[in-house]
């Protein structure tokens, strides 16, 4: 079983969670493509987007056998559905209460962060409180069998799906981003946000609309990662941290650049993790960050604020 | 690059009428004029601005979120439980009918703005006295006399937490105040170094608690400056290369850093006992000429030493503080591009103070780990974030602040232990640093400068910390 061997599964499971990464890793390049912030507390909008989906789904699924067909394609577009307005409201509630006030105030950029700490904290440890603090496992939704074979992985339908539904949004977002009136506000104000409001722009309404595309994104990247791994309060903290080092992989601010990070990163440490061991999957993709940090702080596809298409 | 402008689409709202007066600009970025008038509280000040309805609605969902953190709990198989029986039960209109209050008082107090002048004007010779020198150095022995006092007056499990909680998170909070508050870098794996320092203690005081160890056993004291050492270089090595990036990549590079410490803590078992933690670290003992101690499990003589440790640190920060390094890191801190041009070695001075940052988290390290067994589960990020949280509550880029901080925060902890599950508390701490920044960004006990310095940058006047320095975009 050499790596050889196993490298092409490899390669699809770094792909898919990869894909996840990349979802994430849009909310944290759009937020810090208008404000120049990371936002810290998007991988609680995350872990809330998770919760509802899967809440949502468990509480539609029929007793008794997985369901099929027709059935099953419901659930998930319900779960996605409910998960992603559950992130666009926590995103929202968010923005209202950890960013709204200080930028009123034109508060220094540190007490940003601070705040968003502040925010992931309340929400992780409350979400921890009242939906329990062990693994919440989302029942299956569809029956898991291999659809094909890439020479010698086996592609699964769970692969599929979330791979599927996660490219279908990132290509609706590149469309929003790059082919939209909205759009070309959020490339307005993340270009120069003082000519854009000289300009017309409804700066304070686009940062919100901001705030809850990656919002709604998160939350239906978050009922996604449910189908594979299990729900919890923290389970936001990984996932949060590695869409980050996705996203300034790929170039912070560039919502191409965010795939192409998301998805190598999600080849590196499948591959790493196999290699070395699977205990310092989490150490490879630290590693990577810093040394990307240290290299080429621009990423790979380069910054690109204000001109992300 | 603008793709396609001129097609409208459904979303075609984004744009306001050309008459309207254009927005406030987001906050890092923002020019804006100076106020004419700065007031007491700019938070509550703004807070008191917007419109009534609008503050009696913020109140009540306050209130009703107060009312969920503190409710019962619901679990993963009926997880609306908790929220429904914390809203829909006759609690929630005690918690509604505080929001009321809170939202009338609020109402009547924007009347009250001149007896708050009044009350200030008051008060005013109180604070003049205080900051003369002798004034400041009788407060400052009242302190002490009060922490000295402190361990006689409280029952043994507060004096345990009064080591643990308090002592050794002030000395942490101490260190990571020179990072934060003096060069205001954002370092978010501070506990990292703190680690590396129980470690290396591990390393070189017994054979029996790592599988790694020296062949040569010290007793701790010795181990200090060891530690002082393997932390500083730790964070250079570190700081090196991510100090030229801007602020907030540091924080995430700290961030990661620390995740890292602590997974290799937790798996590298042939090294560092994995999970289990390390045991067997003696106590520190003195054997200097005629004088012989022994520390032992009995927490008061440590309270002692760390207290002396912590006075030390605190006046050896303050000559740095008023040296020519101390205001250099302020100038970087006010404006870094100006700084820089006026000569100071921005990037050496950072290194620096992420360097004795560092070593003092290693030394409290060392302190920590002699006292008893420890885990990787003590380096975890909230351990890191519970530290950033003690400096930015009391008051970033003063000393006695963030001894203050760890004292009302670890305090406040103690106090909740029977009364909050210890896992709520997170909650709790979540709230407290969100309405701090809302309402107190400069801290319980705020240093005079940063606090100038945050009521400049509210009035659009330099970044108030280096983390203003937002990329071109033009690049």
């Amino acid at each position: 079983m050499g790596f050889v061997h196993q490298f092409w599964q490899l390669t699809v499971d770094g792909l898919e969670i990869g894909a996840l990464y990349a979802v994430i890793a849009l909310g944290y390049t759009l937020v810090y493509g208008v404000l120049q912030l990371i936002n810290f507390a998007h991988s609680e909008v995350f872990m809330l987007g998770a919760f509802g989906g899967l809440f949502a789904a468990r509480g539609l699924l029929p007793a008794g056998d997985t369901p099929g067909g027709l059935a099953s394609v419901g659930l998930v577009l319900a779960g996605l559905g409910v998960g992603a307005l559950a992130g666009g409201a926590a995103a929202f509630a968010l923005e209202r209460t950890a960013y709204r006030p200080l930028r009123r105030r034109g508060a220094p950029r540190l007490a940003y962060l601070i705040s968003a700490i502040g925010a992931s904290y309340f929400a992780f440890n409350l979400a921890g409180k009242e939906f329990g603090r062990q693994n919440v496992p989302l029942p299956p939704l569809f029956h898991n069998g291999v659809v094909f074979h890439i020479f010698s992985a086996q592609v699964t339908t769970q692969n599929l799906v979330t791979v599927g539904v996660a490219v279908l949004m990132l290509i609706l977002l590149d469309r929003l981003v790059s082919a939209t009136r909205l759009g070309q506000g959020i490339r307005a104000v993340a270009q120069d946000a003082d000519t854009a409001s000289l300009m017309g722009v409804n700066v304070e309404r686009i940062i919100v609309l901001t705030f809850i595309i990656g919002g709604l994104l998160a939350g239906a990247g978050g009922f996604l990662y449910t189908i594979t791994f299990n729900a919890s309060y923290n389970m936001g903290f990984v996932p949060g941290l590695k869409a980050f080092t996705a996203a300034v992989l790929g170039g912070i601010g560039n919502v191409r650049g965010a795939v192409v990070g998301g998805l190598v990163l999600g080849l590196v440490e499948s591959y790493g993790g196999y290699v070395i061991s699977a205990s310092y999957k989490d150490v490879i993709a630290f590693l990577v960050l810093v040394v990307i940090l240290m290299f080429r702080p621009s990423g790979l596809l380069g910054e690109r604020l204000g001109r992300a298409a | 690059m603008t793709t396609s402008g001129t097609t409208p689409s459904p979303e075609g709202t984004e744009l306001t009428e050309p008459s309207v007066t254009p927005q406030r600009a987001p906050g890092p970025r923002r020019h804006r004029a100076v106020p004419a008038a700065t007031g007491p509280g700019p938070g509550l000040l703004e807070l008191l601005r917007s419109s009534p309805v609008h503050q009696l609605g913020a109140c009540l969902a306050v209130s009703v979120v107060l009312a969920v953190m503190t409710g019962p709990d619901g679990d993963s198989d009926h997880p609306f439980h908790g929220i429904a029986k914390s809203v829909l039960a006759p609690r929630i209109f005690i918690f509604l009918a505080i929001g009321l209050a809170f939202w009338a008082l609020v109402q009547v107090s924007s009347r009250l703005g001149a007896v708050k002048q009044v009350a200030g004007e008051r008060l005013a010779p109180v604070g003049r006295v205080l900051e003369t020198r002798p004034g400041r150095l009788g407060g400052n022995a009242t302190l002490l006399a009060v922490a000295i006092l402190a361990p006689q007056l409280v029952s043994s499990a507060a004096q345990q937490s009064l080591v643990n909680d308090i002592g050794i998170y002030a000395l942490l909070a101490l260190g990571l105040n020179v990072v934060v508050g003096y060069a205001g870098l954002l370092d978010l794996g501070y506990i990292a170094f703190f680690a590396i320092g129980a470690y290396v203690t591990g390393y070189f005081t017994t054979k029996t608690g790592m599988p790694w160890h020296s062949p040569v056993v010290f007793n701790p004291f010795f181990v200090l400056p060891i530690a002082l050492l393997v932390a500083a270089l730790a964070g250079v090595i570190l700081g090196g290369p991510t100090l030229r990036l801007r602020g907030d990549y540091l924080a995430i590079v700290t961030l990661g850093f620390g995740e890292i410490v602590q997974l290799l803590a937790n798996n590298a078992q042939g090294i560092t006992n994995g999970p289990r933690g390390v045991f067997g670290v003696p106590n520190p003992s003195v054997n200097v000429g005629p004088v012989h101690y022994q520390w032992s499990l009995d927490p008061k003589p440590y309270y002692y030493l760390l207290l002396g440790f912590i006075v030390l640190v605190i006046f050896a920060f303050g000559r740095i503080e008023r040296s020519r390094i101390g205001r250099a890191w302020a100038a970087i801190r006010e404006d870094e591009i100006a700084a820089e041009a006026s000569g100071v070695p921005t990037l050496r001075l950072k290194l620096l103070a992420f360097a004795i940052g560092a070593s003092v988290s290693g030394f409290a390290g060392v302190l920590y780990a002699s006292e008893q067994f420890f885990s990787p589960q003590s380096f975890s990020f909230q351990a890191s974030i519970l530290v950033l949280v003690v400096v930015i509550f009391g008051g970033m880029g003063s000393r006695i602040g963030v001894v203050v901080g760890a004292v009302v925060l670890q305090g406040l902890a103690f106090y909740l232990r029977d009364k909050v599950p210890p896992a709520d508390r997170y909650i709790y701490f979540g709230a407290v640093v969100i309405a701090m920044m809302i309402f107190r960004p400069q801290g319980l006990v705020p240093s005079r400068r940063r606090r100038r310095e945050i009521q400049l940058a509210e009035a659009g006047i330099h970044g108030a910390d280096p983390l203003g320095a937002a990329p071109d975009h033009a690049a």
